[in-house]
């Protein structure tokens, strides 16, 4: 096998658009991860009655089941309670659910890392609960663990391949699509290519927080 | 320095400790503790470490629950844990609270924010008072504590000394009617300690604010209080004017104690 390069400069625009969809989809289910896990993080600190064991058993739950378990159970089971949901936003959905329970755990690591003595100090000039989480402690606790986040949507951006799994023609789906038209080889490799142009740099520029974010206490 | 020769004429009582019991396990750190102190009355309670000083301090900044005991402030109840009954955290506690100030051993201010940041936040968002009086005051605060030209740098940009001053303008920007010191110079270089102590002074001779001192610095004690406290093992030892508990005390554990502090 041979490749072929005519072939793979016709089929580059259609993968491009398959990267498109993949930067979108996985953008988006971030953006939702850092939101659920954030109520998580902030429920199970601040040990909220009821709320908080559910969501601690949601985070086992999610922790605990294969990745396209969940993609199934949301693109195909929940339309059987009458949610049907369009394929981009099963897709962010499935992504941003699933995230959340490792982002939660993340943003527990910078709350607790926040010192003691910033809550009492809080306590002390009787900030409401409010303005303590919003102001004194949340901006501390998450300037130490944006690099981790910026590991996490890396990984989320490649993960997001596993939406092919539910029909979605993000990069690999395309490159599927084309491999079960025709030819692999280029569809596949010029994909590998395109998720390895965006994660490196993203790595590289991680990395940079990571020394600009070190912990200052 | 005029010699009290009997108990001053009782004021409005600010503080009482009624029959306050706290402990951690099998370490009792406040036991049966009764404490009363007068508005405007400058108090400073020492003793060897671990010996419970500080926990009447966080007790009365809320950031202990007593076990035992009855513990008001301004003549309200802070923490009612007679009979048994497990204090919350209420509106009512938050409204005592506001009443109480503290200046912690470890400055504890905010490093993300301005100096000037740290010192107008609770002002803007718990006294509610408008942007532009709140940063008056805070500039105002700061240039009495020496730092007038500091509103824009970072806390870790400043020395310890400084980094105190900013939290003792951060307290009083609260207006507290009680402010609590805890062994506001045990973190400092000593060349650093003379300027916060002046600060603290001031605030002693100018201010009818009721003040508890913790503190390790035995002439300053003498120098700025009223009454010395003497307490060790969960109880008060003995109490009295700083000139008589400090150069004439009756308790061994008191005279033990001084001993080894003035001689080290």
């Amino acid at each position: 096998m041979r490749w072929d390069a005519d072939y793979a400069a016709d089929i580059f625009p259609k993968l491009l658009d398959g990267l498109w969809l993949t930067i979108q989809v996985s953008l988006l289910g971030m953006a939702l991860a850092l939101l659920l896990g954030l109520v998580i993080a902030v429920v199970r600190y601040a040990k909220i009655p009821l709320l908080s064991q559910v969501l601690t058993g949601y985070v086992l739950f999610v922790r605990g089941t294969p990745l396209l378990i969940q993609a199934f159970t949301i693109y195909y089971v929940l339309p059987e309670y009458g949610i049907t949901l369009s394929l981009f936003t099963s897709g962010v959905l499935i992504l941003g659910v699933n995230y959340s329970a490792y982002t939660a755990e993340v943003y527990r690591a910078g709350i607790e890392a926040v010192p003691r003595g910033q809550w009492e100090a809080s306590t002390a000039l009787n900030l409401p609960a409010w303005r303590t989480w919003t102001r004194i402690v949340l901006p501390q606790g998450i300037a130490t663990i944006i690099p981790v986040l910026g590991n996490y949507q890396i990984q989320m951006f490649k993960d997001s391949a596993i939406l092919y799994g539910i029909g979605m023609t993000e990069l690999l789906g395309t490159a599927r699509e084309l491999g079960v038209a025709g030819r692999s080889l280029e569809p596949l490799t010029i994909a590998g290519i395109l998720y390895l142009v965006i994660s490196y740099p993203a790595a590289i520029l991680t990395r940079r927080l990571e020394r600009r974010y070190a912990p200052t206490h | 320095m005029p010699q009290p020769t009997e108990q001053p004429t009782p004021r409005t009582q600010m503080i009482e400790f009624d029959g306050v019991s706290k402990s951690w396990g099998d370490n009792h750190v406040l036991r049966s503790l009764n404490l009363d102190v007068a508005a405007g009355e400058k108090v400073s309670i020492i003793g060897p470490s671990g010996s419970g000083k500080t926990t009447i301090l966080r007790v009365l900044m809320t950031l202990e629950t007593p076990d035992d005991g009855l513990v008001t402030v301004g003549g309200e109840t802070l923490w009612d844990a007679r009979h048994g009954k497990k204090p919350k955290e209420t509106k009512h506690l938050r409204t005592v609270r506001g009443k109480v100030g503290m200046v912690f051993q470890s400055f504890n201010l905010f490093p993300h924010l301005t100096v000037i940041e740290n010192i107008v936040d609770a002002p803007i968002h718990v006294l509610k008072l408008s942007k532009s009086e709140a940063y008056e005051r805070g500039h105002d605060l700061l240039d009495m504590v020496g730092l007038a030209s500091h509103a824009d740098h970072k806390p870790p940009q400043l020395s310890g000394g400084q980094q105190q001053r900013v939290a003792i303008a951060r307290a009083m920007a609260m207006r507290p009617e009680v402010l609590l010191f805890d062994e506001p110079t045990s973190a400092l270089d000593p060349e650093l300690i003379g300027d916060v102590l002046a600060v603290i002074r001031d605030l002693a001779s100018d201010t009818s604010m009721t003040m508890l001192l913790v503190t390790h610095e035995m002439r300053f004690a003498e120098e700025i209080s009223d009454r010395v406290v003497m307490f060790d093992a969960g109880t008060v030892v003995e109490q009295g004017p700083p000139d008589l508990i400090l150069k004439n005390p009756s308790h061994d554990r008191t005279r033990s104690f001084l001993h080894a502090v003035l001689d080290h």
